[in-house]
């Protein structure tokens, strides 16, 4: 930039030759840089925050090499009381020796000074899924070939070398045997469809009968809460419990079913060695998936990589959400955005509209929107506190009073739910929106709205068919503004229906399919509670990275869609082309 | 609103005031002319305040029907405030008021009974900076129709022919009605808005300085227009141009700070004005 004009010759810069360029950039203006740093700085934080979610979040999911680490015998670290570790080297660091004393640092070796954090696995087996060793004790390390990582649906994932398959019908095939992996991949294929039948059956057949016998349980409570019945009451109860045990009836054949499916799972057992020499055994059910991290080339690294992502994005959660999938929290944080844009989007507009078109500008109006401002400043969690007292408690229990008295004192609406946690955001964004769409609505020249008066159009059609389509895309970045802040935020979300674990979707395929009172997952939430409601906050981190990637680029595909809309209303409502 | 209030005022209290005011305005025309059509607009002793600035002067002018009636003087001197009560658009702002009358036909634009959206679909306006709406070229003409409720096919497309061809801008435009107004030359769109003015076959067209922004071609063309539009409507036109007011119109108001100094034939207000100011000024002496 400006350094090309100090390095010229200053006599180069005085006569004005007709053959050298000058660029006409401003040069020699302190506040050129200033102005840049403030830009340089800002960069740089988004880059980097942006690069460490990105590098961590897809790290997770990158089958990375397994190795065998033999410790020198002369040296005092063990594992498991062995000289052998198997497990993937994750970090290597230096040691804090803050605790040895002066002589004994002064004996360390330059590699005793490091050391190296692997991840273990076998959680069963060691206690520990991570442990340090120190790099000087380290004699060798190798990448044996037949090492397994197998993903598994309890205690997380096992590293192992595996031994032999025991099938149901008494035949073995060793590991060795060339139709072993073959064999093994079909058997797991198996166990995942049969686990994907489970699932059906039991969240969406059971599900229904369950929501279905729950209702009519409600429906007995209350009629035995009656001191005395009516004819037509009694009648009804007696329906009751004919249609309870309808669903009894029609609950057991699935159930039976759901227990032959499950037993199959387990007929097939898989023998594995861990590093230790112990020999342990576990049912194949219990195989999600597994791969030989050793043998892989970058093409299978990547089938391996794309398969977990989207195990990730696509499974439900297990094992206290630290293991499986996020789904229902990015299905959750993407309803609960579009049900807060679509309530925030007519309150936000309308109030503008009114504000700058219609009321009179005066001490009253300034008064308004200066409260507006300074609402968009007020804590988040008050508007939490807000949502819980009036939405959930009075609104919520007042609905419940009215149309679910028969369930009550279980609340219905009267409880954290999706609707409620919607329009408490909506509450909490409604401000950026009105400021948005006032300056929107501020920017329509004068011009345009004296020839639609002249033209003998009322105020409103002149707003309806003139100065709102030429502010929709100052609309549109508020409202883009708006879902920036409504996705990202968690803290009022705890109060008014978030949850770690929701059984249920908000949207399923049982009547009426969307259901605004259920509680539900948010990709924030769950950030927070792996990251730090998690036995085991080591081995969470990496999900803490790839759910915070997740969201990220939610919120940046939400956004993305709303711009290119702008971009699109722009195109057709505006002067660009002068 | 306030002007509302006031209207009200003039109407039903002061109604015989008017009358009589009326009669005072024949009186002290200079001159009578038995055409009824000389009177059909009718200034009455008007006065007009932004808050407590009095910008019009009891203004009175009989101005008569499909003729083009120019409004010179110096900037600020009231002619375009003047211009924009007719259709009451300076309504908009806040804290005017007014009094006196104005007269269109006989009857008060002020007149509570009257709503002001049924007086601005009697009169086109045509504003200083071209204003084409963020729409096609199509859609900026048949405007007042929707607003009206008119959204029969045939009829749009017969008003759209009709404008642009009284606007001398058919041929221009016609293969592509679909485009954006915006995609056309200043000089175009500022026709563009003409036509819009007259889709729905207004009475009286406003125009505030309708070339003040154009090159001398597209400036002629105009000025043909107004020509040919006079047969139909009456045109009221503010110009700072001298040229042009001599050029276009019939008649010429000479406004002076909100006074009503000379208002007479064109030809005698720029060859034989009475007031020495009217002719200072057109002489180019000063203003």
């Amino acid at each position: 930039m400006g350094t090309d004009a100090n390095r010229r010759a200053p006599e180069d810069i005085v006569c004005k030759d007709a053959d050298s360029r000058r660029s006409t950039r401003p040069r020699g203006e302190t506040f050129v840089w200033v102005t840049a740093m403030g830009l340089t700085v800002g960069l740089t934080m988004i880059v980097f925050l942006l690069g460490l979610v990105v590098v961590n979040g897809f790290g997770v999911f990158w089958p990375r090499s397994v190795a065998l680490i033999e410790f020198r015998e002369d040296r005092g670290t063990r594992f498991q009381g062995g000289t052998k570790a198997l497990g993937v080297i994750t970090i290597e660091q230096e040691r804090d020796v803050r605790d040895l004393s002066l002589e004994q640092r002064a004996s360390l070796h330059a590699a005793d000074r490091r050391e190296k954090q692997l991840f273990l696995g076998n959680r069963d087996a060691f206690g520990q899924a991570f442990a340090f060793f120190p790099a000087g004790d380290i004699r060798s390390v190798t990448y044996p070939d037949d090492v397994i990582r197998a993903e598994r649906l309890e205690w997380g994932d096992a590293l192992f070398f595996p031994v032999r398959l025991e099938m149901e019908d008494g035949s073995v095939i060793q590991a060795d045997d060339p139709t072993f992996n073959s064999l093994l991949l079909k058997r797991v294929d198996d166990v995942a469809a049969r686990r994907a039948q489970i699932h059906q059956i039991e969240r969406y057949e059971i599900g229904r009968i369950n929501l279905q016998m729950h209702q009519l349980e409600q429906e007995e409570r209350f009629y035995s809460r009656q001191d005395e019945l009516t004819a037509q009451q009694r009648s009804d109860r007696a329906a009751v419990a004919r249609r309870m045990d309808q669903l009894r009836a029609q609950y057991q054949p699935l159930a039976d079913q759901a227990a032959r499916l499950r037993s199959k799972q387990h007929q097939d057992t898989f023998v594995y060695r861990l590093v230790t020499g112990d020999e342990r055994s576990m049912s194949v059910g219990q195989i999600v998936h597994y791969y030989y991290p050793n043998r892989l080339t970058l093409v299978g690294r990547a089938q391996i990589f794309a398969g977990q992502l989207w195990r990730f994005l696509s499974g439900f959660p297990r094992e206290a959400n630290t293991e499986g999938g996020i789904f229902p929290a990015i299905f959750g944080t993407f309803v609960m955005t579009l049900m807060m844009s679509v309530a925030v989007m007519p309150f936000g507009v309308m109030a503008a509209i009114y504000l700058r078109e219609y009321a009179r500008q005066g001490l009253f109006v300034r008064a308004v929107r200066i409260a507006i401002n300074n609402l968009a400043g007020v804590p988040s969690i008050v508007f939490g506190i807000f949502g819980l007292g009036f939405f959930v408690y009075f609104v919520g229990g007042g609905i419940d009073r009215m149309f679910f008295d028969r369930a009550l004192p279980t609340p219905t609406f009267g409880t954290g739910g999706i609707l409620w946690a919607s329009l408490t955001l909506a509450l909490m964004t409604v401000p950026v929106v009105i400021v948005a769409t006032e300056e929107a609505l501020a920017a329509v020249p004068r011009g345009v709205r004296e020839g639609s008066l002249a033209c003998g159009a009322s105020k409103w059609q002149t707003i309806r068919y003139l100065v709102l389509p030429a502010s929709a895309p100052g609309i549109m970045t508020g409202l883009v503004l708006a879902m920036a802040r409504g996705a990202g935020e968690v803290a009022p979300l705890m109060l008014v229906g978030v949850v770690a674990l929701a059984p249920n979707l908000p949207l399923d395929s049982v009547f009426p399919f969307i259901h605004l009172e259920r509680k539900f997952m948010h990709l924030g939430f769950h950030i927070y509670d792996l990251g730090f409601q998690s036995p085991d906050s080591e081995a969470a981190k990496p999900m803490v990275f790839a759910t915070t990637l997740v969201l990220i680029l939610l919120v940046v595909v939400l956004n993305l869609v709303a711009i290119l809309v702008r971009n699109h209303l722009r195109k057709k409502f505006t002067a660009d082309k002068f | 609103m306030n002007d509302k209030h006031d209207g009200t005022v003039a109407a039903t209290g002061g109604a015989s005031e008017i009358q009589q005011r009326r009669v005072q305005v024949a009186q002290r025309r200079k001159k009578i002319d038995n055409d009824a059509s000389a009177q059909y607009i009718q200034v009455c002793d008007h006065s007009f305040f932004y808050g407590s600035a009095q910008v019009l002067f009891d203004l009175n002018m009989d101005i008569p029907e499909r003729q083009v009636t120019a409004l010179i003087g110096p900037s600020g001197c009231g002619k375009s405030t003047l211009l924009r009560n007719f259709n009451r658009m300076n309504d908009l702002i806040d804290g005017i008021s007014h009094r006196g009358d104005i007269l269109i036909d006989g009857r008060s634009i002020y007149d509570p009974y009257l709503e002001v959206i049924s007086l601005r679909k009697r009169i086109g306006m045509v504003f200083q900076k071209s204003n084409p709406f963020p729409k096609s070229i199509y859609e900026n003409i048949v405007y007042s129709l929707r607003v009206a409720g008119r959204n029969r096919r045939a009829e749009l497309d017969e008003t759209v022919e009709r404008s642009l061809r009284a606007a001398a801008l058919w041929d221009e435009v016609k293969d592509r009605l679909r485009e954006t107004a915006f995609s056309l030359s200043g000089g175009q769109m500022q026709r563009l808005c003409i036509a819009r003015a007259i889709a729905n076959r207004p009475e009286i067209l406003l125009m505030d300085e309708p070339c003040s922004a154009l090159d001398p071609v597209a400036t002629g063309k105009i000025e043909d227009l107004i020509h040919q539009l006079k047969e139909e409507y009456t045109i009221i036109i503010v110009t700072h141009n001298m040229q042009q007011a001599a050029r276009v119109s019939d008649r010429t108001a000479f406004l002076y700070m909100g006074r009503l100094i000379e208002y007479d034939d064109t030809e005698t207000i720029f060859t034989n004005p009475t007031e020495e100011q009217t002719e200072a000024y057109v002489s180019g002496r000063f203003g």
